[in-house]
C-alpha cells in the first residue's frame, strides 16, 4: 500500500469534500442523538401540558416581537437565581415549545416563572408605558397590543402543525381550538371543556377591554402561566438529580 | 492573465440549455408565488411572495438582456474571456452597502437601550424586531457578501480557472440578495423563527438552500476546472465553510408551517432538543461562517498583500483539520446550568477549550506570514488593518475558551460580556479583515493603480479601532458589573440587589457602547468614500506613499 500524505487530499476536491463532511458530522451527532434517545433527558413530571390556544397565540405574539432579545426562559441551577426567580427550570417544562425561549440575554429578567407574580393590570400598564411601573427600565412600549384585535383565524392550523410536532393535541383540541379561545378570553365564559382539555388555564378578560379580544389578552395569558404548571411541591429536591 | 475558458466553451449569454432551464425555473417560481400571495394567510406572507415574483421577473428579464448583449456584441458585466470578476465587482459593493446598513442599525438599537424613548412605542422599529435586523444585516448580508465575493476572487486566482457556470454565479449573488431583503423585511414584520441567527422563516430559508446549493456547485465546479494540481489551503476553509453551513442551515431550520401560504411555521423538535440543535448551529454559524470563511479570506489576502509565502504548510493542514472536528462540539457552552443534560454541558466545555489551540495555530500561521516583511505594518495601512484583525481573532478565540468554562459562564452568561466578546470577533476580527480583503480588491479589481488615499485608510484604521476599543471595555465592565450585582447578598443573607437597579447600572456602559459604534460606523463612511474614488479613477495626488501593482498570476502553492 502506497503511503498516504495529505497531498492525495489536496489533489482531490471530492475527497476533501466528503472528508471535510465527516469530521464535522461526528460533534453533533455525538451530542445531539442521545437526547433524544436517553429517556432521562427529560424528567417524568406532572403538570406540564400542551398550550391552551390563547396562550399559543400569546406566544406567537412574544416571539413577533422578539421579546427572546432581551429575556430568558431558563433559570439556571444556580442559589442565586433560584432565590431571584424561583425553582430552577426543568426539561420537561419546556418539552412542548416549537421553538424554545430559553433565551441568550437578560437585558430584562427571566420570565421562566413569571406566571402570577404581577397583576393583569400590572401587566397592561407595562405594555403600554413599561416606565411608568419599573422607571429604571429600558423596555419598549408596546401600546399597539391593547388596540389590535387578535387574528386566530388560523389557530386551528397552528396546533395541526404542532400536533403532527409531536405535541398531544386531539382532533377534538383541534376543531375546538376557536371556541376554547375566545372562551379563555372572555368574563364568565363557560368554561368547563377549556378546563378539561388545559388543566389550571386561567380564564378572563386578561387585557380590561370586554369588547375585543385583543393581542394584549393573548400575550398577558402567555405571561401569566408561565412556569405556573408543575407544582413543586410534590416534590423533593433530590427528584430532579440527574 | 493566464486563464480563459477552454476553447471550444460556449461563450457568456449563451442560450445554452441550463439557461433555459433557469429561465423555466422562475417562471414556475413566479406562478407559485402568485399562487401564494392569492392565498396568503397574512399580509407579511403576501408582501413577500409579490417581492418573490417581482425579483423572480427581473431574473428573467436580466437573462434576456445578457442574451440580447452578447448576441449583438455589447459588453457584459463580465467580460468574457478572462476571470468572472463581474460577480465579484457587484459582491464587493455589496459589502460596502451592507456593512453601512449594519453598522446603522447598531447605533441605532444601542442609542435604544441607552434611551427607551427611541423605540418610539412603534411595532415596526422596537429593539425587538431591530436586533435581529443587525445581527443578520452584519452576520449575513455583510459578512456573507464579503465571503462571497473573496471566496468567487480567489478561487479563480488559485485555480488559474473562470468561475463555472454563465449564469450560475449571478445567481447565487442577487438570489442570496434576494434573501437578505426577505429575511430583513420579515423582521420589520415580525416573521420571525426567534432562533438567534436562524431567524428568518420556513420560505426564506428552502430559498437560502437553493441558492446555497447553487453556491457549492459553482465553488467545487471552478475546482474541477483548475489549472493547479493542488487546492490552495484558502479553499479548503471557503469548501468547509459552505458545506457546513449548509449542513446547519438545514439542520436547525426543520420546521412545520402552518399553511403553504403562511408565514408562520414551528419549530419540528422542542425545548431541550431544540435549545441543543440551535446551539450546535449557533456556535457554528460563529465556526463556520465567521471563522473557517474568514480564515479562508486571511489565507490569501495576507500572504499576497505582504508578498510572502504562507508561514507553516504543515500548521495549515493541523490546524484546518483540528479546528474543524472540534468547533461542532461546542456549542452546549451556551447551555451551562440549564436543562440540558450535564454530561452534554461538560463535553461542551471540554471541546471549547481545546478549540482555543487550533484557533492560535490559525492565528500564529496568519501572523508569522509576515515574517519578513514586518516593516509593511508602517507603511501599508491595510496590512496593519489585516495584522491586527488576525490579532484580535487570537484575543477573542482566547476569551471564548475562557468563557465556556462553567465557572466563568455562571458569571458572564446573560450579561453584556458575550456581547462585548461577540463584538471583539465581530468588530475586530471579521470586519477588519474583510476591510482590508476590499480595500485589496477594489483596485485588483477596477484596474486602478492603487487606492485613491492612503491617508484615508490610515484615519479608518484608527476610528474604528479606537471604536472597537470603546465597544468591548464598557461591555466587559457592565458584564462583569451586572454579573456580580445579580448574585451579591446583602450581611441578612438576601439578594442585593433588585434586577431594576442592575439595569439602571448599565447607563453610562450602554452610551459608552453606542459611541463606539458611532466611531466604528464613521470608519465603513470614510471607507466607502474612499473606494467610492477608486472606482472613478480618482488618485489623491498629495499621497507619496508607493503604490502596489494589481495582482497577476496565482500565489505559489505551499506544497510546491
Amino acid at each position: 500500500m502506497a503511503k498516504f500524505t495529505h497531498e492525495k487530499i489536496e489533489k482531490n476536491s471530492i475527497l476533501l469534500l466528503i472528508l471535510t463532511l465527516i469530521t464535522v458530522a461526528i460533534g453533533g451527532l455525538v451530542e445531539i442523538v442521545p437526547t433524544f434517545l436517553i429517556k432521562s433527558t427529560i424528567e417524568d413530571v406532572k403538570g406540564v401540558r400542551p398550550y391552551s390556544p390563547l396562550e399559543l397565540a400569546g406566544r406567537n405574539i412574544y416571539i413577533r416581537e422578539g421579546c427572546y432579545n432581551c429575556h430568558s426562559q431558563m433559570i439556571r441551577s444556580l442559589r442565586s437565581e433560584v432565590e431571584r426567580y424561583g425553582h430552577y427550570s426543568l426539561a420537561a417544562e419546556s418539552k412542548y415549545d416549537h421553538p424554545f425561549q430559553w433565551g441568550s440575554k437578560r437585558t430584562g429578567p427571566d420570565l421562566a416563572r413569571v406566571g402570577g407574580k404581577y397583576s393583569d393590570e400590572w401587566h397592561r400598564l407595562h405594555m403600554a408605558e413599561p416606565r411608568s411601573v419599573v422607571p429604571e427600565s429600558v423596555m419598549p412600549g408596546y401600546p399597539f397590543l391593547a388596540e389590535r384585535a387578535l387574528d386566530y383565524r388560523n389557530i386551528e392550523n397552528g396546533l395541526r402543525a404542532l400536533a403532527r410536532a409531536g405535541v398531544p393535541y386531539s382532533d377534538e383540541a383541534i376543531a375546538n381550538a376557536r371556541a376554547d379561545l375566545e372562551a379563555q378570553a372572555t368574563l364568565d365564559a363557560d368554561t368547563d371543556e377549556l378546563m378539561q382539555r388545559y388543566p389550571k388555564a386561567q380564564a378572563r378578560d386578561f387585557d380590561g377591554n370586554p369588547k375585543m379580544i385583543s393581542e394584549l389578552d393573548a400575550l398577558i395569558a402567555y405571561m401569566q402561566m408561565l412556569g405556573t404548571l408543575v407544582d413543586f411541591n410534590a416534590y423533593e429536591n433530590t427528584d430532579f438529580r440527574q | 492573465m493566464a486563464v480563459s475558458s477552454a476553447p471550444g466553451t460556449t461563450p457568456p449569454g449563451t442560450m445554452t440549455l441550463s439557461a433555459w432551464a433557469v429561465m423555466l425555473s422562475l417562471i414556475a417560481g413566479s406562478i407559485l408565488f402568485i399562487a401564494i400571495a392569492a392565498n396568503a394567510q397574512d399580509a407579511p406572507m403576501a408582501i413577500h411572495a409579490w417581492i418573490f415574483v417581482f425579483a423572480f421577473l427581473a431574473g428573467i428579464m436580466a437573462i434576456g438582456q445578457r442574451h440580447m448583449n452578447a448576441t449583438s456584441g455589447r459588453p457584459l458585466a463580465d467580460d468574457g474571456t478572462g476571470y468572472a470578476d463581474g460577480v465579484v465587482k457587484a459582491g464587493a459593493i455589496a459589502t460596502l452597502f451592507w456593512g453601512v446598513v449594519g453598522f446603522l442599525v447598531g447605533v441605532v438599537i444601542a442609542f435604544q437601550l441607552t434611551y427607551p424613548a427611541l423605540n418610539f412605542d412603534t411595532e415596526f422599529l422596537n429593539f425587538g424586531r431591530l436586533r435581529p435586523l443587525h445581527t443578520s444585516a452584519v452576520i449575513f448580508a455583510f459578512g456573507g457578501n464579503a465571503l462571497i465575493a473573496t471566496s468567487f476572487y480567489v478561487v479563480q486566482r488559485t485555480s488559474r480557472a473562470r468561475l463555472a457556470g454563465d449564469i450560475a454565479p449571478w445567481f447565487v449573488f442577487w438570489g442570496y440578495q434576494l434573501f437578505i431583503v426577505i429575511a430583513a423585511t420579515g423582521y420589520l414584520m415580525g416573521v420571525t423563527q426567534s432562533k438567534e441567527y436562524a431567524e428568518p422563516e420556513w420560505y426564506a430559508d428552502i430559498w437560502l438552500t437553493i441558492v446555497w446549493v447553487t453556491y457549492l456547485v459553482v465553488f467545487l465546479g471552478t475546482l474541477a476546472k483548475r489549472k493547479e494540481p493542488h487546492i490552495y489551503v484558502a479553499n479548503w476553509f471557503y469548501l468547509a465553510f459552505i458545506v457546513t453551513i449548509a449542513m446547519l442551515h438545514i439542520g436547525n431550520n426543520l420546521a412545520i408551517p402552518e399553511t403553504w401560504s403562511s408565514s408562520k411555521s414551528y419549530a419540528l423538535f422542542p425545548g431541550v432538543q431544540d435549545a441543543l440543535i440551535q446551539w450546535w448551529y449557533g456556535h457554528n454559524a460563529v465556526g463556520f461562517f465567521l471563522t473557517a470563511g474568514f480564515l479562508g479570506m486571511m489565507y490569501y489576502f495576507v500572504p499576497k498583500r505582504a508578498e510572502r509565502p504562507v508561514y507553516s504548510y504543515r500548521l495549515s493542514i493541523v490546524h484546518f483539520w483540528s479546528l474543524i472536528f472540534i468547533y461542532i462540539w461546542a456549542g452546549p457552552h451556551h447551555l451551562h446550568f440549564t436543562a440540558l443534560p450535564d454530561w452534554a454541558q461538560t463535553l461542551g466545555m471540554t471541546f471549547s477549550i481545546m478549540l482555543w489551540m487550533p484557533s492560535w495555530g490559525g492565528m500564529i500561521n496568519g501572523l508569522m506570514t509576515l515574517s519578513g516583511a514586518w516593516d509593511k505594518l508602517r507603511t501599508d495601512p491595510v496590512i496593519r488593518m489585516l495584522v491586527v484583525s488576525v490579532a484580535f481573532y487570537g484575543m477573542s478565540t482566547f476569551e471564548g475558551p475562557v468563557m465556556s468554562v462553567k465557572a466563568v459562564n455562571s458569571l458572564s452568561h446573560y450579561t453584556d460580556w458575550t456581547i462585548g466578546h461577540v463584538h471583539s470577533g465581530a468588530l475586530g476580527w471579521v470586519a477588519f479583515i474583510s476591510f482590508g480583503a476590499v480595500y485589496c480588491l477594489i483596485p485588483w479589481l477596477w484596474k486602478r493603480e492603487r487606492l485613491y488615499s492612503n491617508t484615508l485608510v490610515n484615519w479608518h484604521f484608527w476610528i474604528a479601532t479606537l471604536g472597537i476599543v470603546l465597544y468591548i471595555t464598557s461591555m466587559w465592565v457592565s458584564g462583569i458589573l451586572q454579573g456580580l450585582m445579580w448574585r451579591a447578598y446583602d450581611a441578612q443573607g438576601f439578594l442585593e440587589y433588585s434586577f431594576a437597579e442592575t439595569v439602571a447600572a448599565m447607563h453610562p456602559f450602554y452610551l459608552i457602547r453606542a459611541l463606539g459604534g458611532v466611531l466604528f460606523l464613521l470608519g465603513a463612511l470614510i471607507m466607502v468614500y474612499n473606494c467610492w474614488m477608486t472606482i472613478k479613477g480618482r488618485i489623491r495626488e498629495s499621497e507619496p506613499l508607493p503604490a502596489r501593482a494589481p495582482a497577476s498570476g496565482a500565489m505559489p502553492q505551499p506544497a510546491e
